[in-house]
């Protein structure tokens, strides 16, 4: 047997027992350090004879590759085994609660009214603004709602003078006629916001949340006013059919006037919006009364339209199941909890409105 | 307005039934309320007799009564109410009847240990009336009725329906089976007509004063002598109750019922009463007069009197006095029947704050035609139940009504309703409801009946005919998916983001009234004006809102009291500052209380401090695109913030606008409100100051550049007064080479030991880094000199060795 054929063979059982790092270094050295037993060989490759010298350095080289890769594995097996067993001590317990975190909520009348204006920016419209606080006139007068028209007594007004000519508005019609005195038509906006009536029981607060909407154009007829309500609430409440009955009513402001009802059914008790026999009225709207367009400037024989208002609130408590309206108001920690969306749920029209 | 189909029919010929009245009522306009029967068991309620009332032997409020019920044992009934007293007549529901309001069933039960068999109902109770103070009291008259059923056999249900202000004309019966009619559900029937054959004369002057303002324009009456009044015949008493009104004494009971049949309303004077003439006039300031409802009135000028020789007798239209009221002796009637102005109705109720039937009618405008029929109709049944002679009808007027015309273009309908219908159908609709039409070249000249005092213009003809027509003809045009305008403006853009970027930092958002409790606001209000509600709901509820501090606190003082104790909550919305429209600008405000990392094995916990609040403020407003190297801090706060611990933000170094405050609420308001928390951190963004570039986010991006060269990081200590802002050595620094200076960092700040008394160490770090070369040593160590110099000439801080 060849010194090569010995020397591998001596090293591979070597190798194969049970080392430490430093063992195997020791090996490392004995085999290719200086003086080491293969670095001698490769030493020894000019004496040998020319006839065997070419087999003899192949030999070697093969036999070389072989141990370095051995001793690299035996190597990376150990530093293996070493880094698992640091490992193994640093384990924890997995279970232990997270760093304490807290989330905050938009309350659902915001989100409402964040999800009606992506509804209505959908199909053109802007969105306005007026002052909670009113004159008379445009809250009522120039609403087509004279001193002593007995409609005023359906609205609980809060007053901030003793004249009364200064009030909390008892509705957002009056973003209509802010609009309408500050632009020139055509107009296509809602308006959003808080009204207020001095009324306060189970069912009624004295503050509350509208958006108004007005359409005014040369051609708009009840037509359109059914279609927009209907792609408004079909939209809303995510639903493909929805059960919608107009019938005639009564404000000053429009003519004709209708309210709205939508179809529903209790199932559970809760609320099931567009099913079953049962009607809720959800809201008012109508043509906008030729008086008003005479009051804001607009001519009524070329300019006409529709305005409605819907009770924010209202939707928000038949989308989202709530069952009081008190409750929106009352600020209990864990009704905002419950009730209030993640900030990142922002309603958009290409991502949907709810998850 | 309550009907039922029985008396519809007695105007109305159908065929079809009340499923498709409710329906009918519903599609033109006549909304229904509720259906219901006044009682599904109404003939379980019995006229009854307080025989005997004892006190309760367990309770000073109630009484135990024997009552007759009409059987041979009287009943014990537990009774709380003042009026239950011995010989009152009223009305019983047995055990196993159900009350109709509350819709609970009796059963036998011991009320504080004394057995009562059933139960004396009150009008409210029954549906009668609102009645709710103490029991039903019957007149005498139901006497001999005691053990009959009170409610009649009638199997129609009672139908509320809400009736819009627009409409006068069917707040009485006819008025409905008109509508009704007119929409093909039925045929109209002709009024019978009884001309009443006078056999006497008026004798009694009437007049009406001519002056400004007058309330009255037409006043008829007749008398009618020699009367018996007494109970209604059954029929009339059923008809009444049928609707819900009781039964009082046939003369009421009559013109009660010709006002719920024609809507026309009526006033019987006890002629006897009446001193020698009446004179419609304007009232006398200070004049007084005793009302039905036994209450006295002080009139001011000019409201509308109905007055004899001796003073007022009662307010025209609204409500009469009980010097002339008729009574059960009354032997001699006079029957008004009037036209009184809405307006002056409606300024008089107002001002005197008075609620009648009448009144309602009257201020929404009643048939000034109806004046004659109403007399004959009401003056020919007390005839026929009171027996006696009717005189002539007297009728003073002053004003003669004209009838309305409206000139309609039949054009305008389909342009307004978006759907077609044939003048023919047109001209059937408006024949129905009671116009005339006569057909000219373009337009239908109509003739609006007396009784539709809300049409005036051809608006309001394109009304009736969509209504009656029916809604359900009218298209679904589909919106257009088009936008020209952006939906929201910047402002609104800002609102929505300050909204989300400040809940995202875990702030619950609530929303809380605009009206505030004065006691709480008058702690954060400042120098604002405080704002009354005149007529608030409550005094706590009596201002408006000057900061949104006060409710905030105040809820979070009752979720505190839950037993949370870490909150943070936020509202965005209105804060006023003046009493006139506009006067009002919109704030974000927030509050935390309480403590970071309760109960953590992992994190050590500590309060919310002034410093998580800066945190949120200021990372919200670099969120919303300001730039936080622009942003001018200082401690000038109002004096609800601790004086120590807050500071304000302007977002550039003119300081003209406050952006945001933040900070400590103050500890002396947390102890007077007695907030029960250990801290109370608060602030406040005001989006009005939040000016922003007209620049898109986009154009505000500079050019991306970056720097290869190597950069240094050089930390130092400085001793400095108390006093001194960190802030200001930041600013020093960074104003020595803004091209080397890329960072300046406060890594440390301390006070203690080795450090003089009134001294701070502030330690720093800065990164100096060059664009254009690797700085060497010598560089460094220059810039290093100008730190050190310019922080010690403009802080008066010194380097620590």
């Amino acid at each position: 047997m060849s010194d090569l054929k010995k020397i591998r063979d001596e090293f591979i059982l070597k190798l194969k027992s049970k080392l430490d790092l430093s063992e195997i270094n020791q090996i490392k050295s004995d085999l290719f350090g200086k003086n080491g037993l293969v670095s001698s060989q490769f030493k020894k490759i000019g004496t040998i004879v020319e006839s065997e010298r070419k087999k003899f350095a192949s030999d070697l080289n093969v036999i070389k590759d072989e141990l370095q890769n051995l001793i690299n594995l035996k190597i990376d097996e150990v530093e293996n085994a070493e880094i698992n067993k640091k490992l193994d001590k640093e384990k924890i317990d997995i279970t232990l609660p997270e760093r304490p975190f807290v989330r905050g909520k938009i309350h659902p009348v915001s989100q409402t009214i964040d999800e009606i204006s992506s509804i209505f920016s959908e199909i053109g419209f802007s969105v306005e603004e007026g002052p909670d606080v009113e004159n008379e006139y445009n809250n009522f007068t120039a609403l087509n709602t004279p001193d002593n028209h007995p409609a005023r007594d359906m609205h609980d007004t809060f007053y901030l003078d003793e004249k009364k000519q200064k009030l909390l508005r008892t509705h957002t019609s009056p973003v209509q006629i802010r609009t309408m005195l500050k632009d020139k038509p055509p107009f296509k906006i809602i308006a959003p916001g808080r009204t207020y009536r001095s009324d306060s029981d189970q069912t009624h607060a004295p503050m509350f949340h509208q958006v108004e909407g007005l359409h005014i154009d040369k051609n708009i007829n009840m037509g359109h006013l059914k279609g927009c309500l209907n792609y408004l609430i079909k939209e809303f409440f995510e639903v493909d059919k929805i059960k919608m009955r107009f019938r005639p009513s009564h404000f000053p402001f429009t003519e004709p006037s209708a309210e709205v009802d939508i179809g529903y059914e209790m199932k559970d008790g809760k609320i099931i919006i567009g099913e079953g026999d049962q009607w809720l009225e959800i809201l008012g709207c109508g043509m906008v009364h030729p008086n008003v367009l005479k009051n804001v400037k607009v001519d009524p024989i070329k300019f006409q339209g529709y305005a409605f208002g819907i009770g924010i609130d209202r939707l928000a408590m038949l989308k989202y199941g709530i069952n009081d309206l008190r409750a929106f108001f009352d600020c209990d920690y864990r009704w905002l909890n419950h009730f209030g969306f993640d900030p990142l749920d922002v309603p958009t029209n290409y991502r949907g409105l709810s998850r | 307005m309550k009907i039922t189909f029985d008396w519809l029919q007695d105007h109305l010929k159908t065929n079809l039934k009340e499923k498709h009245l409710l329906e009918q009522l519903t599609n033109i306009g006549l909304e229904v309320e509720s259906v219901g029967s006044l009682s599904a068991d109404n003939e379980l309620f019995k006229i009854a007799k307080i025989i005997k009332t004892e006190k309760h032997p367990n309770a000073d409020r109630l009484k135990v009564c024997d009552v007759d019920v009409g059987e041979k044992e009287f009943k014990k009934v537990v009774c709380g109410a003042a009026n239950a007293r011995e010989g009152l007549i009223t009305i019983y529901a047995p055990p196993g009847a159900t009350i109709p309001k509350t819709k609970t069933k009796l059963l036998v039960a011991k009320i504080r240990g004394v057995t009562s068999y059933g139960m004396l109902c009150s009008e409210s109770e029954l549906n009668l009336s609102d009645e709710s103070d103490g029991i039903t009291e019957l007149s005498t008259k139901f006497e001999k009725s005691i053990g009959k059923n009170f409610f009649s056999k009638s199997k129609s249900n009672l139908i509320d329906l809400s009736i819009t202000p627009n409409r006068p004309d069917c707040l009485g019966v006819r008025g409905i089976a008109r509508d009704l009619a007119a929409s093909g559900f039925g045929k109209l029937l002709k009024l019978k007509e009884k001309k009443i054959k006078p056999t006497t004369k008026q004798n009694l002057k009437i007049k009406i004063n001519k002056e400004k303002n007058q309330g009255c324009t037409t006043f008829g009456s007749c008398l009618i002598t020699n009367v018996k009044n007494t109970e209604s015949p059954q029929w009339l008493k059923n008809k009444l109750i049928s609707v819900g009104q009781k039964p009082i004494s046939a003369i009421v009971d009559i013109t009660n019922y010709v006002m719920l049949d024609i809507n026309r309303p009526l006033h019987a004077y006890d002629a006897d009463k009446i001193e020698k003439s009446i004179i419609v006039r304007n009232s006398n300031f200070g004049e007084k007069f005793t009302a039905l409802d036994n209450k006295e009135y002080k009139l001011e000028k000019d409201m509308c009197v109905i007055s004899d020789q001796k003073g007022v007798l009662g307010l025209g239209g609204i409500i009469g006095g009980t010097r002339s009221g008729t009574e059960l002796d009354t032997k001699n009637i006079l029957l008004e029947s009037a036209y009184f102005e809405p307006r002056s109705i409606r300024n008089t109720s107002k001002k005197l704050n008075l609620d009648t039937d009448a009144k309602f009618r009257f201020e929404r405008g009643i048939d000034p035609s109806s004046i004659e029929q109403g007399l004959n109709k009401a003056a020919s049944l007390i005839k026929e139940i009171c027996g006696g002679e009717i005189s002539k009808i007297d009728i003073q007027k002053n004003e003669t009504h004209k009838a309305q015309i409206v000139k309609f273009d039949t054009n305008l309908f389909e342009k307004i309703s978006g759907f077609k219908i044939s003048a023919k159908e047109m001209i059937k609709i408006l024949e129905d409801l009671g116009f005339k039409c006569n057909k000219e070249k373009k337009y239908l000249r109509l003739t609006v009946p007396p009784w539709r005092p809300d049409i005036s213009q051809e608006i309001d003809i394109v009304e009736e005919l969509v209504r009656i027509s029916g809604f359900d003809k009218i298209k679904t045009i589909a919106p257009i998916k088009e936008r020209t305008k952006p939906t929201l403006t910047q402002t609104q853009k800002l609102f929505h983001f300050l909204q989300r970027a400040i809940a995202s930092k875990g702030y619950l958002e609530a929303i809380t009234w605009s009206f505030t409790d004065s006691n709480y606001n008058n702690y954060f209000k400042q120098t604002k004006k405080e704002i009354k509600i005149i007529n608030p709901i409550s005094s706590e509820l009596g201002v408006l809102r000057n900061s949104i501090f006060s409710n905030l606190i105040m809820y979070i003082s009752k979720n505190l009291d839950r037993g949370f104790k870490d909150l943070s909550i936020f509202e965005i919305g209105p804060v006023f500052f003046g009493s006139s429209p506009g006067e009002q600008t919109t704030v974000v405000c927030g509050l935390s209380a309480g403590k970071k990392s309760r109960l953590s094995w992992i994190d050590k916990e500590r309060n919310v401090d002034v410093f998580d609040i800066k945190r949120d403020v200021v990372q919200t407003l670099i969120e919303a695109g300001y730039n936080s190297d622009k942003f001018f801090i200082d401690d000038k706060t109002p004096n609800y913030y601790h004086p120590g611990k807050s500071g304000r933000i302007f977002l550039n170094k003119d300081k003209d606008k406050v952006a945001a405050y933040f900070g400590e609420i103050h500890p002396n308001i947390l102890k007077k409100l007695d907030i029960k928390t250990d801290v109370l951190i608060g602030f406040e963004i005001f989006l009005e100051y939040l000016n922003f570039s007209k620049k898109t986010l986009n154009d505000q991006k500079s050019k991306f550049t970056t720097s290869d060269f190597q950069k240094s990081e050089r930390d130092f200590a400085f001793v400095v007064n108390r006093d001194v802002k960190a802030q200001d050595l930041i600013n020093a620094i960074s104003s020595v080479d803004q091209r080397l200076i890329s960072n300046v960092k406060v890594f440390d700040v301390y006070e203690g030991e080795n450090i003089p008394d009134n001294q701070k160490s502030i330690a720093i770090s800065v990164t100096i880094q060059s664009n254009e070369k690797t700085l060497n040593d010598n560089d460094l160590e220059k810039i290093n000199n100008l730190i050190i110099e310019a922080v010690t000439n403009k802080t008066g801080a010194k380097i620590r060795s």
